[in-house]
């Protein structure tokens, strides 16, 4: 028996929930022969997807070494593999993956997924890949090791994600991927979807780029696979793929060249090359054109071994795994669910933007009665009139229907009449951020509702308890902090003011739910989670700019995180007057570490919007004009010293955040960045990034995370 | 002539009734019903959407909004076969939406019955295009479960008890007929088993089966491509082996009876006109057919009133019937039958392939399926211009449908 050399990484795994190879035999149609079909099921219930671990692929490189044996013997015609319904494979378990803690394990661990697949795409027969459901990473790499593959129109989650997840395709993806769909396709499935928010395919999609040679419907997918499967190994269906592949996987020399620059472009636009993964990628594919397939797999296997190892995988995962995917779906501190009140109506106090936005996000999303109530009657009408609009504008790109939209926008209306709240379950106030002005809003609004109606504050930096302090019902008080814009962000901050109940909190965790957004909960601390932190490292900029740090040093200081975005385009986007406002409050409640920079309050006296602007020859630039209007000191400091200064910054901030009780752990530091500024995964938010780069060891004397 | 695709053609005020031609069936192999068959992780709906979706792909030159109807038996309208089963399976076959349907229950006969049903309608202009099927898994959905038999039919005996257990009405049958012995059930059972046999290695079967992928926890998914009732090595000797389960000393038993099957069927009819203008094989033009009813407690005797009333009604005699599909409930029942016509129980002409004795009887589904193999052998057979689908049916009645075979040479001429 062979794969015994991998009988360790077994060990290492005992837990591993084993995706088995289960093998039937099947005739092939029209005396085609007989088909040994194996699917890869772990006889878990659709909630469980099927995973990749050392277990697994020991057992499904057996299977393969079973059947070639058959076929050898001119026991089969053709070999298939396909997985239990949703799930060809849903790829390598990341879970597992960490058990593998050295760069020998790891590299044997490649060695492994090469050893199976290569068995499958040299068996003596043809072999298939009928995909029908998730086939993610090594999941798809298992179809694109066969001669061919099927997919169906009802499988989603395909693709290679291992850029994001801070690996590479390097169970052979990256060098079958290009020579079936092209290099081009090759790069936007392994670099732009996995770099886009992780996108992946639908089987329709897989199917017109050519990863797959037919297309089935669900309803009798694997039946017509086999038919298809049949023809081909008659002979009568082969020419037609041949042709079909030929079409799809055009390229020479120059577009490979072109497809990796393109991909180096993307990297570096959207991560400035802060991760090791997407580049090595493409230093794979670049390289990949003239080896051999053998060659290759060293390559891969070496990338796999390095990566496996590195900070920024295992930030990735922790990232991923541990809070996108388990503490985000069940946030910490929420109380049980079965307290919370049924929310079957719903008050907006404001009708401007924001106000707005949120009128259509609980409209669409909780299908209630949303209303918006405003001062006159002009900007009431002009708030419905937004959210009729944007609904018009789903339906005009088909994402709803007609009937949808309807009663979407029949759903939303307006008054200049708080009265309107009577019936209310719960009403946010988006109103202008003045405390005096929130605290009048809730004292006629309480007149006016029951006493259970929640009343909730989209405010980004006031006092939740003092708004609430003069009410009659100041437990039914909970801030509800949005992130603009309200439909993409996921983030949802909620906030419990100290005297917020139990059920309110719990009515506020099941409707962020409701409203597909992933709630935190965060004490009522001034600018909660998001905002202090962003705040403080703006602070730290454009302190540094206004030292007489030239801008261009002072903005691309960061750029080895690979933030979104630099500080100051971010300042732009926000609007320097809001920016501004929020650092004035920030530096009201927490004083001198929160800068306030006298310069940009003098741009925003001239109306200006922000410090870079496109020059002549298309460069981002500071006009004289902007730098003429500003006093700057002469005390410039280097690129490697701003960053420093704004990591120890950082971790000073949230180490006092911590230590204040703001939010239970790190971790909820780390999800609120990721989905509230788009923090990267590979610094794992931001914290595992300051215990990397020592920043909390330099000014907490402690890492925020053990071991 | 149609007017335009997706509605039915214009009627003139002087009505013609039209022909209702047979164009296709198919039918997924039958299982065995319980936890070891073949279909037991395979829901019923399920199976008969991969038999209309294949019934589709097997004469695309019928456009899918062509359809009027979709008529599904089911015995048992709960569950996986519940909720108007005939719309429901339309919908996950992927018919257009404008495509209605409708759910029949006849017990045994639900498929004949969804036949005979939209068949008039094709007759009297309702409909141009019809799929009539059914489907039964007899595992999953027990027969009788569920049920609530008024107390009125054994205080007030309008049936007797016997009467609610198929397997009591054979042995009923036994009684009423002594001729007919076990000796002579068993034989006929062993033929059943030997035809189908036969069918299968000339490969008359499988043209008309659905192949179903059917999964199973710890083993994986595979496709099943034939029936897996049949026990074609029975000898003489073995049916009279197991144990008669009705009654002491019984003669129906499970050799010579069909068993509890899980299966799906359908096809798809036709006015002879539109069958010509899409291009559709007229494989059985439709002659007559008829119900009856008898006394519950010998229901096997049931096509024979049936039988006798569809051939008055077409103006024929028995003698004119060249083939006669019977689906064999109970071997007891097609001796009944056989007996009652004066037909020898070797006549070539009956149940050519073998019977539900060999492969499977999932109630609701098996009328379609004597269609299937009635139209095969009118195609292997054109001197044979008329034949008969019949069957015995639960509660006391038969059904019967007479066909006109498009291959004979008289076809269509001063025709029934």
């Amino acid at each position: 028996m062979s794969f015994e050399r991998y009988e360790e990484l077994a060990e290492l795994v005992p837990a591993e929930i084993v995706t088995h190879s289960y093998v039937q035999d099947a005739e092939l149609p029209g005396g085609a022969g007989t088909l040994a079909l194996i699917t890869l099921d772990n006889d878990l219930d659709h909630s469980r997807p099927t995973t990749l671990g050392p277990n697994t692929l020991i057992g499904f490189g057996r299977t393969l070494e079973g059947l070639k044996e058959r076929v050898s013997r001119g026991e089969l015609a053709a070999v298939a593999v396909t997985g239990k319904p949703h799930f060809l494979v849903a790829g390598a378990d990341l879970s597992t993956v960490k058990s593998v803690d050295s760069e020998r394990l790891g590299r044997l661990m490649a060695e492994l997924g090469h050893e199976a697949y290569d068995l499958l795409a040299d068996l003596g027969v043809p072999s298939f890949a009928f995909i029908n459901g998730v086939a993610l990473g090594g999941g798809l790499e298992i179809a694109l090791a066969a001669t061919y593959r099927t997919v169906s129109t009802g499988a989603k989650g395909i693709g290679l994600p291992e850029a994001f997840i801070g690996l590479v395709p390097g169970w052979g993806g990256v060098y079958r991927l290009p020579r079936l769909i092209g290099p081009g396709n090759a790069v936007k499935v392994m670099i732009e979807n996995p770099l886009s928010n992780n996108r992946s395919l639908d089987g329709r999609a897989a199917h017109d780029l050519g990863i797959a040679d037919a297309l089935f419907e669900p309803a009798d997918f694997l039946e017509q696979s086999i038919r298809w499967a049949a023809d081909v190994v008659r002979g009568t269906g082969a020419h037609a793929v041949a042709e079909r592949r030929a079409r799809l996987a055009q390229y020479d020399d120059d577009a490979w060249t072109a497809a990796v620059a393109a991909g180096r472009a993307f990297v570096e636009a959207r991560t400035s090359n802060a991760a090791p993964a997407p580049a090595r990628v493409l230093d794979l594919l670049e390289a990949g054109r003239t080896w051999s397939q053998e060659e290759s797999a060293a390559a891969e296997c070496a990338a796999l071994a390095e990566l496996m190892q590195t900070p920024e995988f295992s930030a990735t995962v922790y990232a991923f795994l541990d809070l996108v995917q388990k503490r985000g779906k069940r946030p910490a501190g929420a109380p049980d669910k079965k307290l919370a009140r049924p929310v079957s109506k719903v008050g907006v106090v404001g009708a401007g933007l924001m106000a707005s936005q949120l009128a259509l996000l609980f409209a669409r999303q909780l299908q209630v009665p949303v209303v918006l109530t405003d001062i006159d009657q002009s900007r009431v009408d002009k708030g419905v009139a937004y959210v009729h609009a944007e609904i018009g504008k789903l339906l005009g790109k088909g994402r709803i229907s007609q009937d949808a939209a309807n009663r979407t926008k029949a759903l939303v209306t307006g008054s200049v009449s708080k009265d309107v709240f009577a019936d209310a379950d719960f009403v946010i106030e988006a109103v202008f951020e003045e405390l005096s002005v929130k605290k009048q809003v809730f004292a006629e609004v309480e007149a006016v509702v029951s006493p259970e109606c929640i009343l909730a504050t989209n405010t980004s930096s006031l006092s939740v308890a003092e708004m609430a302090a003069d009410l009659a019902h100041p437990e039914r008080v909970v801030g509800f902090h949005f992130f603009n814009p309200v439909a993409a962000m996921p983030l949802l901050e909620v906030v419990r003011a100290p005297r917020t109940d139990d059920a309110v909190l719990a009515t506020a965790f099941v409707l962020a739910k409701g409203l597909k957004k992933n709630a935190v909960l965060v004490q009522d601390a001034p600018a909660f989670v998001v905002n202090r932190i962003l705040g403080r490292m703006f602070g730290e900029i454009t302190a540094v700019f206004d030292e007489g740090t030239d801008a261009g040093t002072a903005d691309g200081a960061l750029r080895p995180l690979g933030l979104p975005m630099t500080p100051f385009n971010l300042l732009a986007l926000v609007g320097l007057p809001v920016g501004q406002h929020v650092q004035e409050s920030l530096h009201t409640a927490f004083g001198e570490r929160f800068h306030v920079s006298a310069n940009q309050q003098k741009l925003i006296d001239a109306g200006i919007k922000g410090l870079w602007e496109t020059s002549a020859d298309g460069s981002p630039a500071v006009p004289e004009h902007t730098l003429a209007l500003m006093n700057r000191g002469s005390s410039p400091s280097s690129s490697a010293d701003v960053l420093r200064r704004t990591q120890d910054a950082l971790a000073d901030e949230i180490g006092r955040m911590l230590t204040e009780g703001v939010v239970a752990a790190p971790e909820d530091i780390d999800l609120c960045m990721i989905m509230g500024a788009g923090w990267p995964m590979h610094l794992g938010g931001i914290t595992p990034y300051l215990d990397r780069v020592g920043a909390s060891e330099r000014v907490n004397g402690t890492r925020f995370h053990q071991g | 002539m149609s007017q335009g695709t997706g509605t039915t053609s214009a009627r003139s005020a002087s009505r013609t009734v039209r022909d209702v031609v047979f164009v296709d069936g198919v039918r997924t192999p039958f299982g065995r019903a319980g936890a070891k068959g073949i279909h037991a992780g395979t829901r019923a709906d399920a199976l008969v959407v991969k038999c209309i979706r294949d019934l589709l792909r097997r004469n695309p030159s019928l456009p899918p909004e062509r359809i009027d109807d979709v008529a599904i038996a089911a015995t048992t309208q709960t569950g996986d076969q519940g909720l108007t089963i005939g719309r429901t399976a339309a919908l996950l076959a992927g018919l257009p939406r404008s495509v209605p349907g409708f759910a029949i229950d006849r017990m045994c006969a639900g498929a004949l019955t969804a036949v005979t049903t939209t068949a008039p309608g094709i007759a009297f202009g309702a409909y141009d295009v019809v799929i009539a099927g059914g489907v039964e898994p007899m595992g999953n959905h027990p027969t009788g479960a569920d049920t609530d038999p008024n107390p009125r039919f054994l205080t007030e005996r309008i049936v007797d008890p016997a009467a609610l257990n198929m397997g009591n009405t054979a042995e009923n049958l036994h009684d009423r007929f002594p001729g007919i012995t076990k000796e002579r059930t068993d034989a006929y059972a062993v033929r059943s088993q030997q035809k189908l046999a036969r069918a299968y290695d000339a490969g008359q079967i499988q043209p008309d089966l659905v192949p179903v992928a059917g999964r199973k926890p710890g083993s994986g998914w595979t496709l099943h491509t034939a029936d897996e009732p049949p026990r074609p090595t029975t000898t003489p000797a073995a049916p009279a082996e197991p144990r008669p389960p009705f009654r002491a000393r019984g003669r129906a038993t499970a050799g010579n009876a069909a068993g509890l099957n899980d299966g799906a069927t359908a096809a798809l009819l036709a006015s002879a006109e539109t069958a010509a203008e899409l291009g559709l094989l007229a494989r059985m033009r439709l002659v007559a057919y008829a119900f009856a009813g008898v006394e519950p407690e010998v229901m096997g005797i049931g096509p024979v009133p049936a039988t006798e009333k569809a051939l008055r009604q077409a103006g024929l005699e028995i003698t004119d019937i060249g083939l006669l599909e019977i689906n064999e409930a109970f071997a007891v029942q097609v001796l009944a039958f056989l007996d009652h016509f004066g037909i020898d129980e070797e006549d070539p002409r009956v149940n050519r392939y073998g019977g539900a004795i060999a492969v499977g009887h999932p109630l609701a589904s098996s009328g379609v399926r004597l269609m299937n193999q009635l139209a095969r052998q009118f195609e292997e057979d054109p001197t044979v211009r008329y034949g008969m689908t019949t069957m015995c049916i639960g509660l006391g009645m038969g059904g019967t449908v007479i066909w006109e075979n498009p291959h004979h040479e008289h076809y269509g001429q001063g025709a029934a």
